[in-house]
């Protein structure tokens, strides 16, 4: 039997992004449906790590929704239950050799111009700050402003924290599946279809995070959203091993590579239940679970190069997770000019736990008519067509 | 005499000869091809492991290495599943306090 209802606004995916587009919207007093056709942080959202960087970001538009991202963060640490296990513990980024400090320097450089607290560590105040931190490093930059969530917590007490007073209210409708977007005479969204009946809004957001490609489709539009594959490593329960999240300078390039072939570089943190999460590979595989033990074992080797203590630590089991990536490395945020009523927030790759407060605060922003917190221009929907 | 209803009396079992083993320095016999968990019950020793959170006791629960119960710090290594390490002549065994790396902590 088709059910009809209707509100303001339709969140299409209860990922950490559709969690916080919800949240903010809701906030400013839209009625919203978030709609997913699994669980709430089902997606990339339950498959990743929490990690809230600004440090391995090269100045630009990703940097600034980072940095609005890490204050809001902040806030919500406030106003959200401790559950979601949000620390402020800070990244240490750390350099092999010489060379590679020399580099880091110029890098950090760049990024205090543009905002990011960055402070040099001699290799003495890496012994100080990571004692178990391999002896023959070069140096490293401390980053006070990363932090930490545990994303699906995070996710889940956005949504909940969604309703609550001056809301204009949050229903979620799990296990349902958009398969249509229903639109007027004149190509304007009028709501959604689903198995189980069609629900009606003016405003549809898409943030179905790695399916939002498919997504777009259903809408008549393009977005080339794809999968790039990551792999973390999970440690036995630990005592603190690891105070911050510690990484090498390659991971960088890492991030910011367009290359399909597999890349490592481990970044490692403790988490307050216990195992040390040693992430990530990432790759263009599509959506393919196959373990790869490569992937695990460079990742291993790079953990205990940091961190030889790992060594002698079990690795008890490892998961794969799939970011959305788009191919300039940029999410797509705002409205999409070809579907009056369409907007997207997808395709934040490695980044959606820690960019998923900016890009929900823009879309409630654009929504209500607020003022934009910052230029939206560089992550337009539309910028991947000729035209665009 | 009543039947010998041990599980080694039930199939008729002829073990070779026991060896000994420690659990927190106490001696205990054990027989090949037992593990650790069934020396340690033959012993009458029922707990080997403190939780990580609450501290409470723990040693088998499901017996065939499913549960993770039954850890316990074997030979200075934490987190081996005595039911399922057969005990081996010489063997130490000492009680797991919560996760056994509490050396590793900074
Ligand atoms: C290994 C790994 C490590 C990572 N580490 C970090 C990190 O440390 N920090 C960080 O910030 N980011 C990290 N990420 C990236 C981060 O996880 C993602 O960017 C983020 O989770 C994306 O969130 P999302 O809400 O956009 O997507 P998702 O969480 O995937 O949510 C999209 C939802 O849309 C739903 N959906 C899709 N299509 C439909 C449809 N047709 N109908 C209904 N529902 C639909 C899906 O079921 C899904 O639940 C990592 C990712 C991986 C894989
Ligand atoms: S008792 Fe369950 S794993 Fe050993």
């Amino acid at each position: 039997m088709p059910t009809r209802s209707s509100a303001d606004l339709i969140v299409i995916g209860a990922g950490v992004v559709g969690a916080a587009c919800a949240y903010y919207a809701a906030r400013s007093g839209i009625s919203v449906t978030v709609i997913d056709r699994g669980a709430v942080a089902g997606g990339t959202t339950g498959a990743g790590e929490g990690n809230l960087l600004v440090s391995d970001k090269e100045p630009g538009p990703e940097l600034e929704l980072a940095l609005l991202s890490v204050r809001l963060w902040r806030e919500l640490s406030d106003l959200l239950p401790p559950r979601i296990e949000y620390e402020a513990k800070g990244g240490l980024v750390v350099a092999s050799d010489e060379a590679s400090m020399a580099a880091l320097r110029g890098f950090a450089a760049r990024q205090e111009r543009a905002g990011v607290k960055a402070e040099q560590a001699t290799v003495d105040q890496l012994r100080d700050l990571e004692p178990h931190l391999a002896p023959d490093l070069a140096g490293g930059f401390h980053y006070p402003q990363d932090a930490q969530v545990q994303p699906a917590l995070a996710a889940a007490h956005l949504l909940r924290a969604a309703g609550g007073q001056g809301s204009g209210g949050v229903r979620l409708r799990l296990g349902e599946e958009v398969i249509g977007v229903l639109t007027g005479a004149n190509g304007e969204v009028r709501g959604v279809r689903t198995a189980s009946g069609d629900v009606r809004a003016p405003y549809i957001v898409n943030a179905a995070g790695s399916w939002g490609g498919e997504l777009a489709r259903l809408a008549g539009v393009g977005l080339p959203v794809l999968p790039r594959r990551g792999f973390v490593l999970v440690t036995e329960p630990l005592p603190r091993v690891v105070r911050r999240k510690v990484y090498a300078a390659d991971y960088v390039a890492d991030v910011a590579s367009g290359s399909a072939a597999l890349q490592t570089s481990a970044v490692v943190e403790g988490t307050p239940s216990g195992p040390v999460l040693i992430g990530a590979s990432r790759e263009r595989v599509g959506f393919d679970r196959t373990l790869s033990v490569e992937a695990l074992r460079r990742l291993a080797a790079q953990a205990t190069r940091l961190f030889p203590v790992l060594a002698g630590v079990r690795a008890m089991r490892t998961y794969a997770g799939f970011r959305p990536y788009l191919p300039d490395h940029l999410p797509a945020i705002g409205p999409d000019p070809r579907v009056p009523g369409l907007l997207h927030a997808c395709g934040h790759e490695g980044a959606g736990i820690g960019l998923a407060p900016a890009t929900g605060l823009i879309v409630a922003r654009v929504l209500s008519g607020g003022q934009l917190p910052l230029d939206i221009e560089p992550f337009r929907p539309h910028r991947f067509d000729a035209a665009g | 005499m009543a039947r010998d209803r041990t599980p080694a009396g039930l199939v008729g079992a002829a073990p070779e000869a026991p060896f000994e083993i420690t659990f927190d320095r106490r001696t205990l016999t054990a027989l090949p091809g037992q593990t650790i968990a069934a020396a340690l019950w033959s012993a009458g020793v029922l707990a080997w492991r403190t939780t990580r959170r609450d501290g409470r006791p723990s040693g088998v629960f499901c017996g065939i290495g499913q549960c993770y119960d039954c850890l316990a710090t074997i030979n200075d290594l934490p987190n081996r599943r005595a039911c399922l390490v057969p005990a081996r002549p010489g063997d130490v065994i000492t009680t797991q306090e919560g996760h056994g790396h509490a050396e590793l902590s900074v």
